[in-house]
């Protein structure tokens, strides 16, 4: 392990040098992990995250974080790192859809208890049927848990989203979990260039006094295993303070927008800004519907991408100043409930024009030519289907 | 949108969903505007020279002596309130819920923040040295059912419920805050000689040579597992 020297999170994230590297997505998030000096990394293993959390215990072994344990189960796992980051370490931990359901009771608990850590999750069928192949409809129970949730297009943002993510969590105005989605395989067991910070530099080590409530009171007995409970008796005011402690950690979750700009280039990217027809997409969808762009460049149709990295805070606004023009807004997704249509066609006005589609699901992949389909559909081009026999 | 003193109504709405953002460094919040400090000192400074029971409610972050800067800062809030005619102090010690009831004369609690600002008619506060979190709650629920003009003079970056929000306030922020509100006293021809705010009237004088834990009343789980038992040895 090299000498890591602490530098400004600011330079770290946006002025230092970088290396390329030809990489898989769970390495790319080991190495973020690398980078971000993290105390302690707890998980239950489940494919196809293990490999992250294998990696995570190699550098741990390499003396890059000061602790790592595999939990009983990720109840207990998750439950755990909201221990240690009460306790005032910097945490990381990961999973992948059975495994984030199994977590969920004590990860949707982590805004409310003002817990900055960044959880993994690399996304792969929820049972039954059993299936460990890639879909994300896992990232639909996130989404209201109140916590940053940023979807990765691919190694590249699995690096970048990781690494900025321990700092966008830790802001005091912010102070909640940000979760770092991609698919799982896609992007998790396939290969990118990523562009990292050099490997001995880390960012500075956590300060559990600069935060919204005060560090962990366990030494006031008898220890306190919730933040200090408002809610356990019933009257007209305890019912009003656990509305605004709700409306605390969305607004928490508003307020991390202008760090998603600061770090990530803001919450979309934008491809073609004056098409005629947009694909909006996250994650892995996203590199299809970029490949889709150029498809149709190809053909002379004036086709645009809107990515969206960011899924909570929902960048609502920027969405709609994009397809205000627009004649059509194509969703491909890889899942069955479409939730990124749904939050799409829930911030434009003239929702009409949203296609929730195409839709893969189950581990299948997501041809182009199915985007593309979609594209001729709305432009009224029809095509003539060949079939070779 | 605007954040005026309420009442507000059943549940307010928080700014943060209404597009107000916490402002830059050297920049304040005046009723969800960024602004200049200065401006939204000279607006606070007004708040608490005119309307009525001026209150200061000081946190654990100024009420605690847990390092140099925080007993520095209790000394610059003191300051301040001597400047501030009939001002009070009514500290927010902790956050826990206090059953069956809170006594609104001698503190402040955000579970229900609002018993002590209506029990005391009181118009324009202050808050210091409160966590964040807490600070937000509390201001949400005094702008949804009471009419005190809410000042924040927070350490991070500010406050966007309270009508005036100052950031990174210590010592000497708040120093320079009692200048510019003893300017604006002048100003209002409001005649006051410097003077402590009045022992808090609820809570029993201390005789420091023989003080007990069970003395601390209500307080006393903060040096004790149990109340009543005395600790005769420390580690």
């Amino acid at each position: 392990m090299p000498e890591q020297r602490v530098v400004d999170a600011d330079y770290l994230l946006l002025e230092a040098p970088r290396e390329r590297k030809f990489i898989t997505g769970a390495q790319a998030m080991a190495e973020a992990v690398k980078r971000a000096n993290v105390d302690i990394a707890i998980a239950y293993p489940i494919t196809p995250q293990s490999e992250v959390m294998h990696l995570v215990g190699d550098i741990w072994a390499q003396g890059y974080l000061k602790d790592y344990y595999r939990a009983e189960e990720e109840y207990g796992a998750m439950s755990a790192i909201a221990g240690a980051v009460r306790g005032g370490a910097r945490a990381f931990s990961a999973t992948s859809g059975p495994g984030l359901l199994r977590g969920l009771e004590a990860i949707a608990s982590w805004p409310g208890h003002r817990i900055p850590a960044v959880l993994g999750v690399l996304t792969r069928v929820v049972n039954a049927p059993l299936s460990i192949q890639p879909d994300n409809v896992e990232i639909a129970y996130l989404l209201h848990c109140g916590m940053v949730v940023l979807h990765a297009e691919n190694q590249q943002d699995v690096f970048d989203f990781t690494l900025a993510g321990f700092v966008i969590s830790e802001k005091v105005d912010v102070y909640i979990p940000v979760a770092v989605c991609t698919e799982g395989f896609f992007v998790t067991h396939a290969k990118g260039y990523v562009s990292m910070t050099p490997e001995d530099m880390k960012l500075p080590p956590r300060d559990p006094y600069k935060a919204p409530v005060p560090p962990t009171d366990c030494e006031i007995p008898p220890a306190r295993i919730q933040r200090d409970a408002p809610v356990q008796k019933s009257n007209f005011m305890s019912y009003l303070i656990h509305a605004v402690w709700q409306q605390e950690v969305w607004s928490s979750n508003i307020r991390a927008m202008k760090y998603i700009y600061k770090y990530l280039g803001g919450p979309i990217e934008v491809v073609n800004p004056d098409a005629e027809v947009f694909i909006v997409a996250s994650g892995c969808a996203a590199a299809q519907g970029r490949e889709a762009v150029r498809y149709a460049q190809l053909e002379g149709l004036n086709v645009g991408l809107v990515k969206v990295k960011s899924i909570r805070p929902f960048p609502e606004k920027e969405i709609r100043e994009v397809l205000k023009k627009a004649k059509a807004v194509i969703v491909p997704e890889h899942n069955i409930v479409g939730w990124l249509a749904k939050e799409v066609k829930a911030a434009i006005p003239d929702n009409d024009k949203v296609i929730g589609g195409p839709r893969v699901y189950g581990g299948m992949t997501l041809p182009v030519e199915l985007i593309m389909e979609k594209v001729y559909s709305a432009l009224g081009i029809k095509k003539e289907k060949k079939v070779v026999v | 949108m605007e954040v005026l003193p309420g009442p507000a109504g059943y549940i307010p709405t928080p700014p943060a969903f209404e597009g107000v953002e916490l402002p830059p460094p050297g920049k304040a919040l005046l009723y969800g505007k960024i602004v200049d400090e200065e401006i939204a000192m000279r607006e606070a400074a007004k708040a608490m020279l005119t309307r009525r029971n001026p209150t200061i409610f000081p946190g654990p972050l100024v009420l605690w002596g847990w390092n140099a800067s925080a007993m520095e800062k209790a000394k610059a809030v003191l300051e301040l309130a001597m400047e501030i005619p009939n001002c009070r102090i009514i500290p927010m010690p902790d956050y826990r819920p206090k059953y069956p009831k809170i006594d609104p004369e001698a503190e402040i609690n955000p579970n229900h923040p609002n018993l002590t600002i209506l029990h005391n008619k009181i118009e324009a506060c202050i808050f210091v040295g409160v966590h964040c979190h807490y600070a937000n709650l509390s201001l949400r629920m005094i702008r949804a059912g009471t009419n005190c003009f809410t000042i924040a003079l927070c350490a991070e970056m500010g406050h966007e419920d309270a009508m005036v929000s100052l950031r990174d306030v210590h010592a000497e922020e708040i120093r320079r805050f009692k200048d510019v509100l003893v300017q604006v006293r002048e100003e209002l021809g409001i005649k006051w000689e410097p003077k402590l705010p009045p022992e808090n009237p609820s809570l029993p004088q201390e005789n420091w040579e023989n003080l007990s834990v069970v003395d601390y009343g209500e307080y006393s789980y903060l040096l004790i597992p149990r109340r009543g038992e005395h600790v005769t040895e420390s580690e």
